[in-house]
């Protein structure tokens, strides 16, 4: 039987609609007793009553439009969301993909930022230093990697995301569409790197909108439509379906 | 359980030697800096209140330093925490990391520097021919840690409740400037009119500044002062704590 390592067990996500935030702390006092109400009431459901179950070491892959849920779904994966009703169980560490330079100072070297996105992910600094030259040499950013990340090129940026957090021996890791950038011989370095995490058996979720990619790495694959599960299971027939519909 | 523990602390000293790293970076004066702001104010108060109004106080510039630079401490901290998750909201919304750790080390920054700067208020004792107290040895210390976990409170309802109500910003400006006037750091306590006096201990910071100073100036630290500060220290943390963790979990929400 294979073991699942995260649950999702009937669960919703609602975010309230921070008017006051918008409005600021006068109109909010002055209009107390509504914006109360308006808090309490207002909020905008980014996912319905979703079960589902991923095992260990299986790659799966979320697909669907921009603002139905996804990162929602990666967010209390993570564990920096809550969920409004049902209950998520995550079984391991993990580790997200985070976007282009989220998590790096500009002002600071690769090197130091690569020891800064470590310890931010959860590694302490012994074993970060352990592993600083065999990012550095992933990341085959070269000279580069002692000068201050803002002169970096977008590209360069996420060479060194994706080569810290590639050795960060993750248990689950969330991948959040952010291969697209790079040149084509970084990505397939980072594509071949997801193939070694699949071989260790590296449980993955990975969200993207390139339908070849998420064919080639993903076990199964969920679509996700207006905030609930639309398809689950195998690549071919969930990419061929939500192929169908939107080309 | 060890391993967490090592993790925390090394989440702190890298955070914190960021800090200290951004701060100076291409800066060419670097501590020269975190000095300078404070003895500017020291010299402005100096030629208002000294030479132009003539105040008739000894050695008001030492009392005016020895004022300042642990005010200047409690003001950067608190100035800065605003920004403090807003500022990191990347970070926040996808890594699931001990978020009460940024608010720790900006305060803990700042008291590295606040630290670094006490041998300018030796030179200033040097030149008014003061000697130094071996009660620094254990009033140091002891005044760090209360004016630590006070300002590590503040600083974590302020970046906390900043989150949800932006102009939080703005009115801990304001505040913050009209507390400083109403502490007696570039006046003596002893100058306020005696039935404003008992008014003096619902500063929070009026006790902690008066202890610093006459630790540094004397040498002594009057016990009911200490305690006072000790008291709004404990609240204010306990307080600071009480609202990050009830707010903490819709962090990823609202950035």
């Amino acid at each position: 039987m294979r073991e699942p390592v995260i649950i999702f067990d009937n669960v919703s996500k609602s975010y309230p609609l921070y008017h006051h935030i918008t409005v600021g702390i006068k109109n909010f006092l002055l209009h107390l007793p509504k914006a109360v109400s308006q808090i309490k009431n207002s909020s905008f459901e980014a996912l319905k009553d979703i079960s589902f179950e991923i095992y260990k070491s299986e790659t799966l892959g979320i697909i669907g439009k921009n603002g139905v849920g996804k990162s929602t779904m990666l967010g209390l994966i993570a564990g920096v969301l809550k969920p409004s009703e049902g209950k998520v169980l995550v079984k391991g560490r993990t580790s997200p993909l985070l976007e282009l330079g989220a998590g790096f100072h500009p002002e600071l070297t690769g090197r130091e930022n690569i020891m800064l996105n470590g310890v931010l992910m959860g590694l302490t600094r012994a074993e970060v230093l352990k592993k600083m030259d065999e990012i550095i040499k992933f990341s085959e950013l070269g000279d580069f990697i002692g000068q201050p990340v803002r002169v970096f090129s977008s590209g360069m940026l996420a060479r060194l995301g994706f080569s810290v957090v590639a050795h960060l021996d993750p248990e689950i890791l969330l991948i959040d569409e952010i291969l697209a950038v790079g040149d084509m011989h970084f990505q397939k370095k980072c594509l071949d790197k997801m193939m070694g995490f699949k071989k260790k058996g590296v449980t993955m979720v990975f969200v993207s909108h390139s339908m070849e990619d998420v064919e080639r790495i993903c076990d199964r694959v969920m679509w996700v439509e207006d905030h609930s599960i639309k398809m689950i299971g195998e690549p071919e027939t969930v990419v061929s379906n939500y192929s169908k519909l939107y080309l | 359980m060890n391993v967490k523990i090592q993790h925390y602390f090394d989440l702190i000293t890298v955070l914190t030697q960021k800090e200290i790293k951004v701060r100076y970076k291409s800066s060419i004066f670097g501590y020269l800096w975190s000095i300078g702001h404070p003895l500017a104010f020291a010299f402005v108060f100096f030629i208002a209140f000294k030479v132009v109004m003539k105040i008739q106080m000894e050695d008001y510039a030492l009392f005016l330093i020895a004022g300042l630079f642990p005010w200047q401490w409690f003001v950067n901290s608190v100035n800065a925490s605003p920004m403090i998750f807003l500022g990191n909201a990347s970070i926040i919304k996808k890594v699931n990391f001990p978020r009460n750790i940024v608010p720790f080390t900006t305060v803990l920054q700042d008291m590295i520097h606040f630290i670094l700067s006490i041998p300018v208020i030796v030179l200033f004792m040097f030149i008014y021919h003061k000697s130094l107290s071996l009660s620094w040895f254990y009033g140091i210390p002891l005044l760090l840690g209360i004016q630590f976990f006070m300002t590590y409170g503040i600083s974590l309802i302020v970046s906390s409740i900043n989150l949800f109500f932006r102009d939080i910003e703005r009115l801990t400006a304001i505040f913050i400037t009209l507390l400083f006037y109403f502490t007696p750091v570039i006046y003596p306590e002893t100058m306020i009119p005696e039935k404003y006096k008992p008014l003096i201990d619902l500063n929070p910071l009026a006790s902690l500044m008066i202890s610093w100073r006459n630790l540094f100036l004397t040498g002594q630290l009057e016990p009911t002062s200490l305690m006072v500060s000790l008291a709004y220290s404990t609240f204010a943390f306990i307080l600071g704590y009480l609202v990050y963790r009830k707010l903490s979990w819709k962090f990823a929400e609202v950035l």
